[in-house]
Formats: C-alpha cells, structure tokens, sequence
C-alpha cells in the first residue's frame, strides 16, 4: 500500500513540472513581463524607467532561465523561472502583484469556500443518487420518460439562470435570506443556504442522468435476478444491491471533485458576494494579478492529483477485489 | 463580399459536415442510423430547430455591400451581413434608454412637451410611435399580423411538405420512412418555427417586440445576432479541438508504447490544470496580446472577431484531452479486433488502417461527444463572459447580455425582458442540441 501510494506521488512529480512549464510559459514568455508591467501602470504613454522600476519593485528583473552575471548557484536561482515558478512546489506562493502575501490569503479564504462547497456536494450528491435511484425504480414507464426529460431540460439551463432566478424569489420577493454576502461564525447559515440550494439545483439534471445510466446498466446484471428470484422486495434490490455495486463508477466520478470543493465555485461565490477563493481568482482576473493566477493554478491542479489518488484508495475501500500495490 | 477569420472557419465547417452528411446517407449501413434517427419524433423536432438556428447564424456569417437611401437623398453603402440587411433598420435604431417589449412608450418618465406645457410623462419611442398614435392601433396591427402569420405559416409548411415529399419520391430514395407520429411532430414543428419566424419578423418592423435595453438597444437584434457568436463557439471550438484529440487518441491507442506513454502525459498534464483557470490564464495572455499588438488588428470589429477566435482555440486547446481520452480507449479497442489484424497481416500500411478500418468505426462516438460538448460551450460562453474572460465586450452575445442585465432584476418594476430573452434563446439552443444527442445516441449506438 505505502509502496502503491509513494509511487504514485513520484509519478505526480512529472506531471506537476509540465504544469508549472505550461504555466510558466503562459505568463512570462507569451506576455514578457515588460507587457505585464505595461498593463499594470496602464498609461498612454510609459518610460521605459517605469517599467524597469515596477519591475524591479515585483522582482520581476531577473532573466527567464539563466542568470549570466552571477556566480555559482546564484546562476540559477536568480532567476524568474526559479524565484517564481519553482518556489510554488514548496507552497512559497510568494507575493501578489498587489503587494499582499498570497499564501496568507488563501488560508483566510478557503474557509468560506468550503463551508459553500462541502454541504453543496453531500447535499447533491444524496440528492442526485435518491432521484436517480426513484427514476430507476419507475423505469420504462412514462414516469422515467418524464424525469428524464426534466434532467435534460434542467441540463440546459443555464447556471446563472438559477443564481439569478434563486436571488430574485428568495432574496428579493420572499425575503427569506439575504441577496448576498457572508459574515462568519453561526450567522454564516443564512448567507450560504441559497448558494447551495442553487448549486446543488445546477447539477442535478446532469448528476440524475448520469447515475440513472449506471443504475440501470447494474440492473440488468445476474445478481440482480438472483436477488429478485429470492423474493427480495425492489426497494431492498436497488438500495442493497445496486447501490452497493454502482459505487465503483460513482466514486469514480464523485472523489475527483472533492479537492475542487476547497477552490470553490468561480460564479457562485462571486454572484453570493463570499470571500472565497473562487472570489478571490475573480478578483485576480478583474485586477489583471498574474500572480495570484499562477499560484491558483497551481494549487489546482495539486487539488486534482490528490483527488485521483484518492479515488484509487476509495476503489480498494469498496470493491475489496481490487488490491492496489499488488501489480 | 467580406469574410472575417470566424466567418470563413464557421461557413467551412457547416459545408463540410454537410458533404460528410450526404455521403453517409449514400452508404447502406449509416443509412439505416439516420432512418432510426428521423423516426424518432422528439430527434425530428429538435433537428429542425437546430436548423433554424444554424440557417441565422449562416445568414450572420456573410457579409455583403448593401445601399440604404438617407433621408439627404443619398445613397449610402454599408458592408452588413445578409441577417442585418433583413433586419434593417434595427440595428441602428437606438431609443434613450429602456422601453418595455410592444411598448410604445418609454419605461421612465421624463420631462416632455406636451400641448405646449413641460410635464411630467412617458415619452413616446422614435420607433413604434412613427406607426401607431394609440394602443388600439398597436393592438389591431397585432392581432392582424398573428392571424396572417398563422396563414402563410400554414402555406408555407404545407408547399415544404409537399416539396420534400416530391425530392423524396423522385431522386434520393426514400429517407423519410419514419413512423406516422414523426411526421407529424415534425409538420407541427415546421408549422411553429414558420409561425414564429414570419411573426417576429413582421411584427419588429414596427415595434420592439422584445423591448429596448438600457442604451436603446433593440434586444430583439441583439439576442437574434448572439445566435451566430453562440454557434461559432459552440462549432469552432470543435473544429480546432478534433485534430488534436483524433491524432493523439488514435495513435496513442493503436500503437500503443512509447507514443502512448508521451501523449497520455500530455493529456494528464493538461487536465490536471483546472479548466477554468488554465482558460482564464490563457484568455488573460491573449488579452495582453491583443492589447500590446494594436496595429495587426485595425479595426474594433476585427479585433473582437481575433478574440472570438482566439477564446475557440483556447477552449478547443484546453477541452480535447476528454475526446481524446476516449479516442484512445476506442482504438485500444478496434486494433485487437479480426478485421484490423486480417488487415495487418495483408500488408495494409498503418496509415490505411487508421483512416480506412480505425477512423470510420469512431465517427459515431466522435460525433455524439462533440454535440456533447457543444452544448456544453454555449453554456459556458455566458459563465466566462460574466467572469470577463470571455468574448470580447464588443461582440453581441449571450454572455454579455446577461453579464450587461445583471443589475435590472434588483430595479423596481422590474426589467426582466433583456435577460429573459437572452435566457430564452440560449436554453432553446442548448435543449435542442441536448435532444439531440440523446437522439443520436440511441440511433447510432444501439
């Protein structure tokens, strides 16, 4: 198991550098930090001693991968490709543009984002397998006709469609819960309800669907006949049997999105005025702030590789016939 | 006539698919997919809204001279798309500000002359109140054009059915042996689309008839010309990202090894990045790009169509590594079967075996993914505009209209009808691609 594990984080390590290369290139050598520093004083006409100056100031004067004018190491550690991108893998994510610490910044932020994220998924996810599991159940019936039309139409809706319909009926008309905004502690309850509720009525047209189709494709199995063929009732069928055997896929889909939950939802948050991180990424674009940019990205794409490790544990905890470190 | 980048790449594609979809009627084994396909009743429907859709948008997508009379006595030429053209004059006429859909005043009360006395009151709009004095008139125009818009729907569905019947029974073969329920669900559409394309249109040639926006904008004109921006992304998006996915998926699966190894890093790599973010990193560099670069885009509208394109190989570069994925699960599949290895063991080159044994095995599930993702695109067309990375602010489109009314739901009475409309069309458009691959599924995948 540990062998299992560690090999997987050694295979992560290549991965990571080719993201930290793409992002890399992406913010120094598409757009040099000359045409950063343009974009940041944002006037007509600049000296080019301005830009030397802010790029000084943002230690954003270094060569791109090597240093000729030092000595030694200093060759290549004075350096952009090291000060900036390299330093991200030991979570130095150094200072905004803005001039603020973004590591500190992340840690105050992520904890709206999970108190939005966390009961969105556990609410969507129970949500989305009890309606799958009912539409299941009425299969080949006008009723599954039904459903799944209203999944199908639910699935075009667009999201903003229900952050803006969800704050116009229950912020504005019924005045149960406030448009926008967040406070912490116990009083944060009646910021983040609406949030989820919206989140969690997005997803479900997709979700249903797409646990409908594992249902079903369980139900024609043998054991599923066996169990019939005992007597078991058919509520005790789906919920016992198919289930527990649809968990594979399920996890599949479901263990991946967890780490995504701390980066919390771009739109969301910045519609429900919560200063999460996703509000936070918003921010950074409005502000033109590659840095905190970079540093998300990376962080993000960190978030995805633990999640796909993860999901290979949650196999061996669900199907036991699955050993991982034995190959 | 004039083309920019987005209007050759969309007008190719279309005529490409097109011919692709001619050939495959031709050949017996597909030709019995597409006679499932038109059975279906639902399929038939969503397939003939779809069309109207992409008939606007091609309509859109042509830019010709046109010469408008002035009111001088001079002639003035302007380079506007077909779609314009049939809509003129809306796209140039402006109202202050706000008015309700048929409205023939506008939505805020201003000082105005009346019999010689400065009131408080309802301006009347420069575009309806050249027409009508009252509302009785606006409402017996109404009433006239709906029941002739109703006639010459009938009419005209009528000569359609019976001139498709007439191509049918002469040339091709018979490809519309769908069951009797097909039939009429799709006369029933027909009749609508007819219905509501004659309506709409004879009804604003003399009213806003879905209101004006908040600089006078007629959001009839602007929801009907986001159709085209929806379209080029939605469609664009795909042709840049098959290339990818179809070479790296295929070849990783077929030959397996080295190659496989190189390209699944590839694609771990790239979806490892979030893709909201790698998108917004991306669009934020091309921005600076665009904005550091004035002189190789002229012109504002060429500038926003580099970004439209631009935003379509971004999102076609960060959304292949999902076909891809299932490309090389795909071929991993085929090259083990009979007839592939029987191919290889007669001396068939790799290339033949890709494109003549691999390729044509693939294009169902090719083409269900990608009008997958489609609707996808369209939806998320709106979510990166609203985050401000998406179409430029230029471009008419859904994205901007809402992102522009996100404020006048909180305004009391409320106004409701320009993101209402952009709303309304955009689910239109998603729904009926979303039927459509569910029809399309069952069809060629049974």
């Amino acid at each position: 198991m540990i062998h299992y594990l560690l090999r997987r984080m050694l295979y992560a390590v290549p991965i990571l550098i080719g993201i930290n290369l793409i992002t890399f290139a992406l913010f120094f050598m598409v757009n040099s930090p000359d045409d950063m520093a343009r974009m940041q004083l944002g006037q007509k006409y600049i000296k080019q001693a301005e830009i030397e100056q802010w790029k000084r100031v943002h230690g954003y004067d270094e060569p791109l991968f090597y240093n000729a004018e030092q000595s030694g190491v200093d060759r290549l550690t004075q350096t952009l490709f090291f000060q900036k991108s390299l330093c991200l893998f030991i979570f130095d994510f150094g200072i905004s543009d803005a001039g603020r610490d973004i590591g500190y910044d992340i840690s105050h932020r992520m904890w709206p984002s999970l108190a939005i994220a966390l009961p969105t998924f556990v609410l969507g996810l129970f949500l989305n397998i009890v309606f799958a599991m009912m539409i299941s159940f009425f299969r080949a019936t006008y009723l599954d006709l039904a459903s799944v039309v209203f999944c199908i139409i639910l699935m075009s809706i667009s999201s903003l469609f229900f952050i803006i319909g969800g704050q116009y009926v229950f912020g504005k008309l019924l005045r149960l819960v406030p448009i926008s905004g967040y406070e912490g502690g116990l009083q944060s309850i009646k910021f983040i309800i609406l949030p989820v509720l919206v989140a969690v009525m997005a997803g479900l047209g997709a979700g249903a669907r797409w646990y409908r189709t594992l249902f079903l494709e369980e139900l024609h199995k043998d054991y599923v006949k066996t169990a019939r063929a005992k007597g078991l009732s058919e509520v005790r069928v789906l919920f016992r049997h198919v289930l527990k055997n649809a968990m594979l896929p399920i996890l599949t889909g479901v263990v991946v999105i967890i780490p995504s939950l701390f980066m919390g939802s771009l739109v969301l948050e910045s519609f429900f005025g919560i200063p999460g991180l996703g509000n936070y990424i918003i921010e950074a674009i409005h502000q033109q702030d590659f840095a905190i940019v970079r540093a998300m990205v990376f962080l993000g794409s960190i978030l995805y590789i633990v999640g796909l490790i993860l999901t290979d544990l949650a196999y061996t905890w669900a199907d036991p016939r699955i050993r991982v470190g034995a190959a | 006539m004039t083309l920019l980048g987005t209007d050759w790449c969309l007008l190719s594609v279309l005529s490409v698919s097109a011919i692709l979809i001619v050939i495959s009627v031709q050949k017996e084994h597909t030709r019995v997919s597409w006679k499932r396909l038109l059975a279906k009743p639902i399929a038939v429907s969503a397939g003939i809204v779809f069309l109207c859709f992409l008939a606007v948008g091609i309509l859109d997508s042509i830019h010709l001279n046109w010469s408008y009379p002035e009111n001088s006595g001079e002639v003035q030429i302007r380079n506007q798309t077909i779609l314009e053209h049939i809509l003129y004059p809306l796209g140039t006429v402006y109202e202050k500000t706000y008015s309700a859909p048929f409205a023939l005043k506008a939505f805020n009360q201003e000082i105005i002359i009346k019999q010689g006395k400065l009131v408080q009151g309802y301006p009347a709009l420069k575009y309806s109140s050249a027409r009508f004095k009252n509302k009785q008139e606006r409402n017996q125009f109404i009433e006239m054009t709906v029941l002739k818009a109703v006639g010459v729907a009938v009419l005209l569905t009528g000569l359609i059915i019976l001139l498709l019947r007439l191509i049918f029974s002469l040339g091709v073969g018979r490809v519309r042996e769908g069951t009797r329920q097909a039939q009429r669900f799709s006369i029933l559409t027909v009749f609508l689309c007819v219905f509501v394309i004659i309506a709409s249109y004879c009804l604003s040639r003399h009213l806003h008839i879905l209101g004006t926006g908040k600089i006078g904008q007629d959001i009839f004109y602007y929801t009907i010309k986001s159709i085209r921006t929806g379209l080029v992304i939605g469609i664009l998006t795909t042709l840049f990202m098959l290339p990818f996915a179809l070479i790296f998926g295929v070849c990783a699966g077929y030959f397996g090894g080295l190659i496989d190894d190189v390209i699944q890093y590839l694609y771990t790599t790239l979806s490892s990045i979030p893709g909201v973010l790698l998108i917004t990193a991306s669009v934020l560099s091309m921005q600076t790009y665009i904005a550091n670069h004035p002189l190789q885009f002229p012109t504002l509208a060429q500038s926003a169509d580099a970004r439209l394109m631009a935003l379509c190989l971004i999102l076609g570069v960060t959304s292949w590594t999902s076909l891809c994925r299932i490309l090389r699960a795909e071929a991993l599949k085929w090259r083990e079967i009979d007839f592939v290895q029987a191919a290889k063991v007669l001396g068939s080159s790799s290339l033949t075996i890709l494109c003549k044994h691999l390729l044509p095995n693939m294009i169902p599930i090719i083409i269900i993914t990608l009008v997958l993702d489609f609707s996808f695109l369209v939806l998320a067309e709106a979510v990166l505009s609203y985050v401000g990375v998406g179409v430029s602010p230029l471009t008419i489109s859904w994205g901007n209209m809402i992102n522009g009314a996100r404020l006048e739901l909180a305004r009391d009475p409320i106004i409701w009808w320009p993101m209402g409309a952009a709303f309304l069309l955009m689910f239109i458009l998603v729904l009926t691609s979303n039927l459509l691959v569910d029809a399309l599924r069952d069809a060629f995948e049974p």
